[in-house]
């Protein structure tokens, strides 16, 4: 079990190193990138909004008893604008991007594999990983950061509203106050770290498609895992770029 | 080739040229050895029936003929190349005069009937047109008899309708091999006749050799002119329908029976 695990995480690896190798080679599939990245924009921003919108409504009316007691509720927006734009923002946007462009990517490129389809690309003359992985590694990682950041924008919105409900906070004095906490130390390492999800979220959905076990239950299980491994690592990143920020004192 | 044949037939004569060529093929996966020192030879013109029993590596042979899988020891020659020794770009070029007819006719689910038909020819780099593409398209369809599905979905089209749209993808480059896995499986018996008629209209059209994987024996009657049997990873008999329905070997009759 232990030395499958490793089996696994080696093969990940070279098929995640391979997406370097030929992304470098000529020919873009341009158009299909293009496309790739509509897809993503078109499936998912619907559901990165109002779920950042909620986070953002929530997380204010909930912190604010707390910081009630201490007398401290002028700090409210300083407070919630960070653990939003920092935290969790990106990390809601990975995670349903995991469960809606990764299990797709999965159960997709999956049923490619198991009617031949992928074969059928190599019989006319088309590499399949620059055709289909490359392509889509490259949108996922280039659009979850996008969402990314239109979710921080959504989800401070959502705060403004929270903060309104018991006192009043003009819309000025609030984006102020958001603002003037949030310097680039918060926000460039938060969207740096969106860009990695992005890619892993990417191959590991590529990478469960393609090696899809023959029958249609197969396509189901690559889905299925995509999503576990891609939320799993989303965490895993997210826990070395908290380090590294404060290693570089940036926290 | 050493077997049950008798050279009644034009096909099995021995100075006809080879296009494909193979000899002592050996491919197992693990423990499962699948191909146990295969010779083969498909000569110009022929079509030539492998016959098996399902899992008895017929789909294995044909995609290490196309260069999907690698034997593990042997030699393959096909229109005189060595495709052992092809590198990608040389395979690529191979793969132009060589169709594949998959069994699952492995159709772009998210193309149109029209998209899949162009896919070959404009990722194989022929420099043609918007109206030779288009020409070349409608060419196709109309040798399959579907021209009316051009801008419709694989997804739209019935079993029958998709196998035709897969052999006209196949048939667009003009190759001079085709390999059909299993054409006819899965169809009900009378689309699975048409379909063979359709092999027959195209061997003699454009003059193709093919290698049919098949173990309906319907389908073999009408297209096989010789048939080989592929029994534990080696072709152990061979001869046109006649002969080998009045063989006497028990692994051969019990597939015309
Ligand atoms: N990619 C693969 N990996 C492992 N085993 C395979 C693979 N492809 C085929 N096999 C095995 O090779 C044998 C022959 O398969 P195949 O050629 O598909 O049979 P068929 O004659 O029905 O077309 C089967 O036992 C199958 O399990
Ligand atoms: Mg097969």
């Amino acid at each position: 079990m232990v030395k499958e695990i490793f089996i696994e995480i080696g093969l990940i690896t070279r098929f995640a190193g391979r997406f370097f190798r030929e992304l470098i080679k000529p020919q873009l599939e341009f158009s299909e990138f293009v496309r790739q990245c509509f897809f993503i924009g078109n499936k998912s921003l619907s559901l990165v909004g109002i779920t950042a919108f909620i986070m953002g409504l929530v997380i204010t009316i909930q912190s604010r008893p707390t910081l009630v007691e201490f007398g401290a509720e002028a700090w409210l927006p300083k407070m919630v604008s960070v653990s939003l734009v920092r935290e969790i923002a990106p990390v809601i946007t990975a995670l349903i991007c995991a469960g809606k462009i990764g299990s797709g990517i999965g159960a997709e490129l999956g049923s490619m594999k198991v009617t031949e389809q992928i074969d059928a690309m190599y019989v006319s003359g088309t590499n399949p990983y620059k055709f289909l992985v490359v392509t889509r590694v490259m949108a996922t990682t280039l659009m979850i950061p996008i969402l990314a950041i239109m979710a921080d924008g959504v989800s401070l919105y959502g705060g403004y509203l929270g903060a309104n409900i018991h006192g009043i906070v003009s819309w000025d004095l609030y984006w102020n106050q958001v603002f003037d906490t949030l310097v680039f130390g918060d926000v460039l390492p938060s969207i740096i770290k969106t860009f990695f999800f992005g890619y892993v979220i990417g191959i590991i959905g590529s990478y469960k498609g393609f090696n899809s076990n023959r029958g249609t239950e197969g396509v189901g299980q690559s889905a299925n895992s995509a999503v576990v491994i891609s939320s799993l690592l989303v965490f895993i990143i997210d826990l070395l770029a908290v380090q590294i920020t404060d290693v570089l004192n940036l926290n | 080739m050493d077997g049950t044949a008798v050279n009644t037939n034009i096909f099995t004569k021995p100075d006809r040229d080879a296009v494909i060529t193979i000899r002592n093929l050996y491919k197992s996966f693990g423990d499962n050895k699948v191909l146990n020192g295969l010779d083969l030879d498909l000569y110009r013109g022929e079509n030539m029936v492998v016959l098996g029993k399902s899992g008895s590596g017929k789909s294995v042979l044909i995609k290490i003929i196309i260069g999907l899988m690698r034997p593990d020891n042997g030699s393959v020659h096909v229109l005189n190349h060595d495709i052992c020794q092809l590198n990608s770009s040389q395979l690529d070029k191979m793969r132009v005069k060589v169709g594949f007819l998959f069994q699952s006719n492995a159709l772009y689910d998210s193309m149109t009937v029209r998209e899949n038909l162009e896919f070959p020819l404009r990722r194989h780099w022929i420099k043609t047109t918007k109206e030779e593409v288009n020409r070349l398209v409608m060419e196709a369809l109309k040798n399959v008899g579907l021209p009316h599905t051009v801008d419709m979905m694989p997804s739209e089209l019935s079993g029958g309708m998709r196998k035709r749209i897969a052999l006209a993808r196949t048939l667009i480059l003009k190759p001079e091999i085709i390999l059909y896995d299993e054409p006819t499986t899965g169809l009900d018996p009378i689309t699975g006749k048409e379909i063979s008629h359709l092999m027959l209209d195209i061997q003699k059209k454009y003059n193709t050799s093919s290698i049919i994987i098949s173990h309906d024996i319907n389908c073999v009657k009408i297209v096989a002119n010789r048939i080989v049997m592929l029994i534990d990873g080696k072709c152990e008999a061979t001869g046109t329908y006649h002969e080998l329905s009045i063989s006497k070997d028990n692994r051969v009759k019990q597939f015309f029976e």
